[in-house]
C-alpha cells in the first residue's frame, strides 16, 4: 500500500503525520531564534535532562510526558539562572545537567518494573505509536507557543539582536532571555514525539539554518523554517513508510540532505557575484 | 567621580558638565578611560566614588533620553535584519515593548532615515553594508529614540574624510536640539565642529577649542604628538 492510499484509511498514520506537522510548527517557530542566538548546545542540554523527568514520572506511574515538559522547563530556568548570574560558564552548566539528567533517568529507569517501549518510543521517537488524544495538547501548546511569540517576537528580536542596547532602552533582558529558555524545553519536549531525544536538535537547527541562508528578517525566517520543517517530516513519512525505514531518522536525513544542498546552492551562488 | 577597575583607577575625580545643546568633543589616548566615562553616563558602570546625573536623574532613569553609538557594533552582521528594521530598535522603549510595532513607530523612523541620508537603504540587508553606512545606521537608530543627549564613540572610525566631514555636519546640526558628546581621535575635525573639547587622560582638562595647542596635547597624551594642519 503506497503512503497516499494507506493515509486515507489508516488512523495511525494520520495521527503520525499531524504530530510531525505541529511538531514541524514548533520547530519552525523556535529554531530561528536557537540559530541565530547560537544556544543549539542549549538545546541539546535540555533534551537530555528530559531523560530525568520521563524516569521519575515513569517510576511514580505519573504521565511520562508531564514529566518532560516539568524536568525541561527546570533545566532551562536553571541554565538561564546560573548563566546570568555568572556562577559559572552556561557551557559547563549545559554540560553538567546533561549528564545529571541523563544519569537520574537511567537510574529511575531501572528501578521502574514492567515493560518499557512508551519510553523507549520518546528516546528514539516513534512518530506511528502517538496516540490520537496526544494530538489535541500538542495542538494547543503549539498555538500557546504561536500566541507568545507573536506577542514578545519584537522585544525578544531586539534582545537576541544587540542585548547591551536593548538593555538600555529599558527591555526586560533577563525575563526575555529566561522566556526564550523556557519556550526552546517546551519546543524540545514536542520535538521527541516526532523525532526522539537523540535527534531533537536536528528538527531545531536543520530548518532554521536552511532558511537563515534565505530569509533576509527574522520573521520570515520563521515562516521559511515552519513550512521546510512541514515538508521534511511529510516527505520523510511517506519515505520510511515505503521503504519501511525508521521514520525519525528518515525525517532528519531528509532534513540534512536539504540543509546540504541549500548550502551548496548558497555558497555557488555567492562565488558567482 | 572616581572609577576603577579593580586596583586599577581608570578615571580620577573626573568633573565634568554638558550643557544643553552643547556639542562636546571627547579626546584622548587609548585607554585614557573614553568609552569607561559613556558607560557610566549610560549608568552600565557605576561610580566608585561620586556620581553620575543626567537630565537631573539617575543614569539609568534618564536611559531613555540617552541615544548611544557604541565604537563597535555589538552584532553579527549576519543576523536576518534589514536596515530599517535596526532603525526601528531605537524606538524601543519609547511606546508599549509588546506586540508587533505601532504605526506611528514606524512614521517616526522615515525623518531620521532622511536625517542621516540612509532611505536608499532601507530595505538593505546590514550583512550588504559598508562600514560607513553600518555607522550611519547605528547613528539613525540611536536618533531614532528622540533622545536629548547623544553619545557617539568614535563614530568616524571607519569612515574617509568625506563621510568624516559629513557626519561632523550631522553632529553640529543635532546639537541644536539635543546635548552631543562624541568621542574622536581627528583633532582636526573636533576643533572645527565642537564647542569644547575635554581632554582625558585618567583625568580631565576641559579646553575651549581655541585653546588647544600643540603643548596642551602633548599633555594629555604624555608623548610627542604630529600636529598636521588640515584645509577643510
Amino acid at each position: 500500500m503506497n503512503f497516499i492510499t494507506a493515509l486515507g484509511s489508516q488512523d495511525f498514520l494520520q495521527n503520525a503525520l499531524f504530530t510531525g506537522l505541529l511538531a514541524s510548527i514548533a520547530a519552525g517557530l523556535v529554531g530561528p531564534y536557537v540559530v541565530v542566538r547560537r544556544i543549539g548546545y542549549l538545546a541539546g542540554g535540555i533534551a537530555h535532562t528530559v531523560l530525568a523527568g520521563m524516569g521519575i514520572a515513569y517510576f511514580l506511574g505519573a504521565n511520562p510526558l508531564m514529566g518532560a515538559f516539568v524536568s525541561a522547563i527546570l533545566a532551562a530556568l536553571l541554565i538561564g539562572y546560573i548563566s546570568l548570574k555568572g556562577f559559572d560558564q552556561e557551557d559547563t552548566v549545559i554540560g553538567a545537567l546533561w549528564a545529571i539528567g541523563m544519569a537520574t533517568g537511567i537510574l529511575f529507569i531501572s528501578q521502574t518494573p514492567g515493560y518499557k517501549v512508551d519510553l523507549m518510543s520518546y528516546l528514539f521517537g516513534n512518530l506511528l505509536l502517538v496516540p490520537a488524544e496526544a494530538i489535541s495538547m500538542l495542538a494547543w501548546v503549539v498555538g500557546g507557543l504561536a500566541l507568545v511569540l507573536l506577542v514578545v517576537h519584537r522585544p525578544l528580536t531586539a534582545v537576541i539582536f544587540d542585548e547591551e542596547f536593548a538593555r538600555l532602552r529599558g527591555v526586560p533582558v533577563k525575563s526575555l532571555y529566561l522566556l526564550l529558555l523556557v519556550l526552546v524545553a517546551i519546543t524540545v519536549v514536542l520535538l521527541l514525539q516526532a523525532v526522539g531525544l537523540i535527534m531533537v536538535l536536528a528538527l531545531l537547527s536543520l530548518p532554521a539554518a536552511l532558511a537563515g541562508h534565505h530569509a533576509r528578517s527574522l520573521g520570515m525566517m520563521i515562516v521559511v523554517a515552519s513550512l521546510a520543517a512541514m515538508a521534511f517530516t511529510t516527505g520523510g513519512l511517506a519515505i520510511s513508510w515505503q521503504f519501511d525505514l525508521p521514520a525519525g531518522a528518515t525525517i532528519v536525513l531528509v532534513a540534512g540532505i536539504a540543509y546540504l544542498v541549500s548550502l551548496v546552492w548558497r555558497s555557488t551562488r555567492g562565488q558567482r557575484r | 567621580m572616581t572609577f576603577r577597575y579593580g586596583e586599577q583607577v581608570i578615571l580620577d575625580s573626573v568633573d565634568f558638565q554638558v550643557g544643553a545643546r552643547e556639542i562636546v568633543g571627547l579626546i584622548g589616548p587609548n585607554g585614557g578611560g573614553k568609552s569607561t566615562l559613556l558607560k557610566l553616563v549610560l549608568g552600565l558602570l557605576k561610580p566608585v566614588s561620586g556620581c553620575v546625573q543626567v537630565l537631573g536623574k539617575s543614569p539609568s532613569a534618564a536611559a531613555r533620553h540617552i541615544g548611544y553609538v557604541p565604537q563597535f557594533a555589538n552584532f553579527v552582521k549576519r543576523f536576518p535584519i534589514r536596515v530599517e528594521d535596526v532603525v526601528l530598535m531605537g524606538r524601543q522603549g519609547r511606546s508599549r515593548h509588546w506586540g508587533p510595532w505601532p504605526r506611528a513607530d514606524r512614521e517616526a523612523i522615515e525623518a531620521v532615515l532622511e536625517e542621516v541620508d540612509i532611505s536608499h537603504l532601507r530595505r538593505r540587508h546590514i550583512d550588504a553594508l559598508s562600514g560607513g553606512q553600518l555607522q550611519r545606521v547605528l547613528i539613525a537608530r540611536a536618533l531614532a529614540a528622540e533622545p536629548r543627549l547623544l553619545l557617539l564613540d568614535e563614530p568616524t572610525a571607519s569612515v574617509d574624510s568625506d563621510g568624516e566631514r559629513s557626519l561632523f555636519e550631522l553632529f553640529h546640526r543635532l546639537a541644536n536640539r539635543m546635548s552631543v558628546v562624541v568621542i574622536s581621535h581627528d583633532l582636526g575635525f573636533i576643533s572645527d565642529y565642537v564647542d569644547r573639547v575635554a581632554c582625558l587622560n585618567r583625568q580631565m582638562v576641559i579646553h575651549d577649542t581655541e585653546a588647544l595647542t600643540a603643548d596642551s596635547i602633548e599633555k594629555l597624551y604624555g608623548d610627542h604628538v604630529h600636529m598636521i594642519h588640515h584645509h577643510h
